[in-house]
């Protein structure tokens, strides 16, 4: 069974990811104890609300350092949702200027709008066009609809990292991967089949 | 732009879910947990929960029912009804809604939805705005379940919620409610224009084709899905 660590920062619906984990056939742990993350086979950290809060209670908890020695160091297969997955970069723009985890090189930004069809915050479902092969997309074709709701992007600045992109407000980066590192900007636990299918894939790292 | 999301609305009154026609002359349809369970089944975009009595009643949201129902819900959940203060926002998350719908308190108290917002996410501030038809053409917005008016206009009321924070506008037209003849598609146009977040057009939906024609709605919310044969998912797809 795999024990996959939930990361509990005070911020965002754990449930509803602790619930697809659960449906997916893993053993989720909601938790910000650093044996529960040391001992688990799999870590997601999902998240929703504003990057400079979310990083501000990582530090707090001393998650960062932990999340670093599992996911960076160590090799275990780490799963960013949303901010989970922006919180990775170097830094972000969301209400001034907070360095990030700085697993990723790049820049959390807000996305702009190029149209009166290009709202903001960006919800619903949309493309996930993928640009190059991964195990996370395994059964998944590239274009497939998955659900966003974010009003922030991740811009990388080191192209290897980017795994697809969706097209709203000009293209953002719906996906990374760097190593066993990925992070989604959409929101696998809440959709549906195609969502429980990177999830499974994810377990099976 | 994202694909047109189609929505059903579940709408609680009492003891189950009801449907009705203006707000009105309201019917029972069954229990919320077995609509929640075809809706999954059914891969619906989203679902939307209201609690139609609750504020008019003086009631809280009924966090024990939303729990329940969100552990079968694996689309994006709206939680409305009731909801009027940050604490209720926070245990409606907690128990697994991913969104908060606000109509009477963000009328009554507009401060509450920047509250909201800076402390979980615009992304979880739905304001719903309930509207009517005046008979010189113009709208008139409505709390506590279409019974008072609020003396402004749905445009004007989104725009504030949106300088307030508001991450979407769920805009039900009452007089279209339940009728099945398409929805409002003027009113819609009029708050659309005027902001730039979101806009959920509710109320009249009745066949497939009222899902298409390419418009600016972004997502239109199908209170009669259930009624509209292939209407649940393949409306998504237009």
């Amino acid at each position: 069974m795999k024990r996959v660590a939930v990361v509990d920062y005070g911020m965002g619906n754990l449930d509803s990811v602790a619930r697809a984990i659960e449906e997916c056939g893993g053993r989720p742990i909601v938790t910000d104890r650093a044996e529960d993350i040391e001992s688990a086979t799999h870590i997601v950290l999902p998240g929703v609300g504003a990057f400079g809060d979310g990083i501000r209670n990582v530090r707090q908890r001393g998650l960062d350092q932990i999340l670093r020695e599992q996911a960076v160091v160590g090799g275990i297969p780490f799963l960013g949702i949303c901010l989970g997955m922006q919180m990775l970069a170097t830094r972000g723009h969301e209400g001034g200027v907070t360095e990030g985890l700085g697993w990723i090189d790049g820049e959390v930004r807000r996305l702009e709008p190029t149209g009166q069809d290009s709202r903001v915050p960006h919800i619903g479902w949309n493309e996930v066009a993928l640009t190059r092969p991964s195990t996370l997309f395994t059964g998944v074709d590239s274009g497939h609809d998955f659900y966003f709701v974010h009003s922030y992007h991740l811009v990388c600045h080191d192209k290897e990292d980017v795994l697809a992109v969706t097209p709203h407000c000009g293209g953002f980066v719906s996906a990374i991967a760097r190593g066993r590192i990925f992070g989604v900007q959409f929101h696998p636990e809440k959709s549906q089949r195609l969502g429980f299918q990177v999830l499974r894939n994810f377990l099976a790292l | 732009m994202p694909k047109i999301r189609v929505m059903p609305t579940l709408l609680f009154k009492d003891v189950g879910l009801v449907k009705g026609v203006a707000f009105d002359s309201w019917r029972r349809v069954g229990s919320a947990m077995q609509a929640v369970k075809v809706y999954n089944m059914r891969e619906v975009d989203e679902l939307v929960y209201l609690d139609i009595t609750a504020t008019n009643d003086g009631r809280p949201p009924d966090f024990e029912t939303v729990d329940d129902l969100a552990d079968e819900c694996f689309m994006p959940l709206t939680v409305g009804g009731g909801v009027r203060t940050v604490e209720h926002v926070r245990r409606l998350l907690k128990v697994g809604a991913d969104k908060v719908a606000i109509n009477s308190a963000a009328v009554e108290h507009p401060a509450l939805i920047r509250e909201i917002a800076d402390r979980f996410g615009s992304q979880c501030v739905v304001v719903s705005i309930d509207a009517r038809r005046r008979s010189d053409g113009t709208y008139e917005s409505y709390t506590h379940s279409g019974r008072r008016p609020a003396g402004r206009s749905p445009a004007v009321l989104a725009k504030d919620a949106q300088a307030m924070g508001a991450g979407e506008v769920l805009l039900t037209s009452i007089d279209r409610d339940g009728t099945m003849q398409g929805y409002d598609v003027e009113l819609t146009r009029l708050v659309s224009d005027a902001v730039s977040i979101p806009v959920i057009a509710s109320g009249g939906a009745g066949t497939y084709a009222q899902h298409g024609g390419r418009g600016r709605t972004p997502a239109l919310l199908a209170r009669d899905a259930r009624r509209v044969p292939g209407s649940a998912r393949a409306g998504s797809r237009l």
